[in-house]
């Protein structure tokens, strides 16, 4: 495959204009590109159309697909809220196999280790390619320049923006539900296949040509709360499990026990504490990593000790949130997904625990989202770079190994803390340039590594307010120089092919980086 | 031929370490297969290593394995020298590498010793960042939590992290084995500025004897003039019984430890919460320290998780009168300081002595008082001890003299 033509974007990246076939727009900055015109509307359906008796029920999904008119070339939906327990995913391309249909576009909301079968679908045919996060084997089929499209990684965010800018249209979208009725109503929160909350397929559901949901607890008509609205469905069908309950949730989150991490969450807490970002009314969103757990319970007790009350917090929701809605500490959890049984229960329980959607926080599109309103947020990086920008979907040997997930989206907070180690075994964490450009270094504010914190030289407000009160705080250049003197020198960029083999794209859509082939 | 030298860890689970085998051949040069998780990123570096490695160590022809699960250079460098040793073991050159800057600042014999950290001196991967957690000292590991075939091979590796690793100002410590292993250690660490020596299992002031002779003749061999101070570790029933000889046998002699393990053993009960049974014990070390004029250090918590216990535990210790304890986690290391800091009433008794003591130095007067009562020079002491631990502990500011009596 000739390599495609490529553009200098506004971070100095050469990145694709064509994109299997699609034009794309290089990134324009921060806050830049707003394009105008109207959205892509969705397909007119009419209810004369569908069963009166609002029975759609279909034997299986086999002929939900082929009821949905499923042929080559289509694009398939699926959502990773049984994250790597999910069954469906897999199940739609066998019966696609089945059916004879090939070269399949999959937009995935994230996949996971547990979708590695979908190689298999992409060898013989089935599927073209992913447009979605790609972890575990399927980054690596992707680093390694086996598939056949481009990949395209997008935000949360980014991705219901792609759907309403028509950058993706969505032919079928296959919506794997915990609990659902005939008429399509579904949600995550009760069945044997219990997460949580299903808003990450709420755009697939609004604009989708078809829809389609797949349950293994299928209940009589009304299935309340409605987070999946039966009246934009078209189909529904059952399997035995959608998927395996001990991989959706966890049953007991871990915390860390990294002296290391420890100390980094332990300084993260006290960062925000000592930024005077921790007040009264005030709001944060943290991971369900290790270091953000810790951080949280770190925050927590300043918060018990100081008598001070956030006024939401975003999960990904764990016993820890739960906890803090529970004890008071905060007065609403507003959900993204929910990490652990704890979460799962506290949703169904407590109306204060309330879920959301990328619509809610994270789109482009919106009139306004959530993400913008946090006083901090504190996510993961694989390398930061001396400038702030920062790299989450590949490692320093140019692998694709993570999504972007919110990552993109939250860096639009009030403050964004990167709580990460100095370096991972020999490899250092901070480099000079990211070996793919993900999040833009005017919007992460704070690197706290366990050799110090290093406060972005454009937050002028947050040096001043951090200044004299014992924090370990540095330059990111001196402890680069650290750790580059401890690991042996700065290491050898990866030598990687021409070929383009993943887009990143911005939260507006536009594409900000690329990722190349591995050599192997 | 057909010896091969090993040395390291490979498997699953091993991070920050490599595996190294060396087979020394008559002729054919060096050949280096390498496997390692970095090698786009480190792999050319680490076969410079291990070439000019071999140089140094003399040896001309060989083949060489490695699988690095990132190691950092000074890791490697151990294990090279490790795996050619083990092969050829009358190589006498050693590998090693520079003594960074940061290696390279000393410690004074009264300085505070309330947390020491101990390190497994066969896991390089631990040591990194230990130093960033603050402790005031470091023991890099030699004897119990080092496996007996591997011994040879954690002498390089603690050699080549005294000179590497930044332990960020913690006095650098390191337990060698039991005599006479023990003395067959310290040619790898008196060159490289290790600042105080544990002698564990200590019987007799002979031991002690022994070690610092063997001390002052490396340290006469290798042109260095640094005091390398000693804490004898007692852990058995003789030991306890001979604390005062033990702790006054050499000058060198900084600090008394009491090791409760192996006591309680050699009692013949075993170690409860309340430790009613090392009351005698310890006791007896904190006397025997401060009659020979040094620190008492008070034996390790083991239940990392037991933040609580472990509080108990130090306001215990601080009770008996030990000066410091040991810790097997970084985050005990904290908890330690806290417990040991001085509490507002004795912080306020020993600035009115120490301002008392300024004064009189600065009339000129022989003696001290307050009030009516004179202040002996111990107690002088003391209080300018409490003051310096309350400034470090956060608990009293820098700058107290002017800001009266008001603490941080």
């Amino acid at each position: 495959m000739p390599s495609p033509e490529m553009k200098k974007n506004a971070a100095g990246r050469m990145v694709p204009v064509d994109i299997n076939g699609q034009t794309a727009v290089p990134y324009q900055g921060v806050g830049k590109y707003r394009p105008t015109g109207n959205r892509a509307a969705p397909r007119i359906a009419t209810c004369v159309d569908y069963p009166e008796s609002g029975n759609k029920v279909v034997p299986d999904l086999k002929t939900a697909l082929k009821e949905a008119g499923i042929r080559d070339g289509m694009t398939i939906s699926s959502h990773h809220h049984l994250r790597n327990g999910d069954f469906v995913a897999n199940a739609v391309f066998d019966a696609a196999d089945e059916l004879g249909v090939k070269d399949l576009r999959w937009f995935p909301s994230a996949s996971f280790p547990c979708h590695a079968p979908i190689i298999e679908h992409m060898k013989n045919g089935v599927v073209h390619h992913i447009e979605g996060s790609m972890n575990g084997p399927l980054g690596a089929y992707c680093s390694e320049g086996k598939m056949r499209g481009m990949g395209v990684l997008r935000s949360h965010g980014g991705r219901y923006q792609a759907v309403q800018d028509g950058d993706v249209h969505i032919d079928i979208a296959v919506i794997a539900a915990p609990t659902a009725d005939p008429f399509g109503n579904a949600h995550g929160l009760t069945g044997p296949a219990a997460c949580g909350l299903l808003g990450f397929a709420l755009a697939d559901s609004q604009y989708a040509d078809r829809v389609i949901v797949v349950t293994d607890n299928l209940i009589e008509f009304p299935c309340i709360p409605w987070q999946i609205q039966g009246n934009n469905v078209d189909f529904v069908t059952t399997m035995d499990a959608i998927g395996d309950a001990s991989k959706i949730v966890s049953g007991t989150t871990q915390i860390t026990k990294s002296p290391d991490r420890l100390r980094i969450a332990e300084m993260t807490a006290r960062f925000v504490k000592e930024a005077g970002i921790m007040h009264d009314g005030f709001s944060f969103q943290g991971g369900a990593g290790g270091t953000s757990l810790s951080f949280a319970i770190f925050l927590m007790d300043m918060m018990r000790e100081a008598g001070i009350k956030a006024r939401f917090v975003r999960g990904g929701s764990t016993k820890y949130l739960t906890r803090m809605l529970e004890e008071g500490l905060t007065d609403y959890i507003l959900d993204g997904q929910t990490f652990d049984l704890d979460g799962v229960r506290s949703m169904r329980e407590n109306p204060s625990h309330v879920d959301t959607s990328p619509f809610t926080s994270y789109n482009w599109h919106g009139k306004g989202n959530f993400a913008s309103m946090l006083d901090c947020v504190v996510l993961g990086a694989t390398e930061v770079d001396v400038n702030f920008n920062a790299n989450v979907v590949t490692h320093s040997d140019g692998r694709l190994l993570h999504g972007i997930g919110g990552w993109q989206n939250c860096l639009s907070s009030k403050c964004t803390i990167l709580p990460i180690p100095a370096f991972r075994d020999r490899i250092p964490v901070i480099v000079d340039r990211v070996t793919t450009l993900v999040g833009p270094g005017e919007l992460i504010d704070v690197i706290v590594t366990e050799r110090g914190i290093a406060i972005n030289p454009l937050r002028e407000d947050l040096i001043k307010a951090v200044h004299g009160k014992g924090l370990p705080i540095r330059t990111i250049q001196e402890m680069k120089a650290e750790i580059d003197d401890l690991v042996g020198g700065a290491p050898k960029p990866p030598e990687l092919e021409e070929k383009v083999v993943a887009a990143i794209k911005w939260v507006d859509g536009t594409v900000i980086d690329c990722v190349r082939q591995v050599k192997v | 031929m057909g010896a091969v030298g090993q040395a390291g860890r490979r498997g699953d689970r091993v991070r920050s370490d490599c595996w190294i085998a060396v087979s020394p051949r008559e002729s054919g040069g060096i050949t280096i297969s390498l496997k390692s998780k970095v090698e786009s990123m480190y792999g050319d570096s680490i076969r410079k290593l291990i070439e000019d490695g071999l140089e140094v160590l003399g040896v001309g022809h060989a083949d060489v394995e490695i699988v690095d699960a990132g190691a950092l250079p000074f890791v490697i460098a151990a294990r090279l020298e490790a795996a050619v040793k083990r092969v050829l073991p009358d190589t006498a050159a050693e590998f090693l590498p520079e003594a960074k800057p940061f290696t390279k600042y000393g410690t004074t014999r009264d300085r505070f010793r309330r947390s020491r950290l101990y390190l497994p001196g066969d896991q390089s991967k631990l040591m990194l960042n230990a130093g960033l957690h603050g402790p005031d000292a470091v023991i890099l590991d030699l004897e119990d939590s080092v496996a007996p075939g591997e011994k040879d091979a954690a002498r390089f590796v603690v050699r080549n992290a005294l000179r590497s690793v930044d332990f960020f100002g913690a006095e650098r410590m390191v337990r060698i084995n039991q005599l006479p292993a023990g003395l067959e250690d310290l040619r790898y660490l008196v060159p490289h500025n290790v600042h105080l020596i544990l002698i564990p299992k200590v019987e007799s002031p002979e031991q002690v004897i022994a070690v610092d002779a063997r001390i002052q003749e490396l340290k006469a061999e290798h042109g260095i003039d640094a005091d390398i101070y000693l804490m004898p570790i007692v852990e058995s029933a003789l030991g306890c019984w001979r604390a005062y000889e033990i702790a006054a046998a050499s000058p060198s002699v900084v600090a008394l430890a009491v090791g409760l393990e192996d006591y309680t053993a050699d009692i013949g009960t075993q170690r409860t919460n309340e430790g009613r049974e090392s009351f005698w014990a310890r006791s007896q070390v904190v006397n025997g320290a401060r009659a020979a004029g040094v620190q008492a250090i008070d034996t390790v918590f083991s239940d990392v998780t037991d933040m609580e216990g472990l509080m108990e535990s130090v306001l215990e210790a601080k009770g008996l009168g030990f000066d410091g304890k040991g810790c097997i986690h970084p985050r005990q290391i904290e908890v330690v300081h806290r417990g040991f800091a001085p509490k507002e009433k004795e912080i306020d008794k020993a600035k009115r002595i120490v301002l008392a003591f300024e004064k009189a130095e600065a009339d000129g007067l022989g003696v001290v008082s307050l009030g009516s009562k004179m202040i002996d020079p111990p107690v002088v002491k003391r209080a300018l001890r409490t003051v310096d631990m309350a400034m470090r502990s956060g608990l009293l500011r820098e700058d107290w003299r002017e800001g009266g009596a008001d603490n941080a």
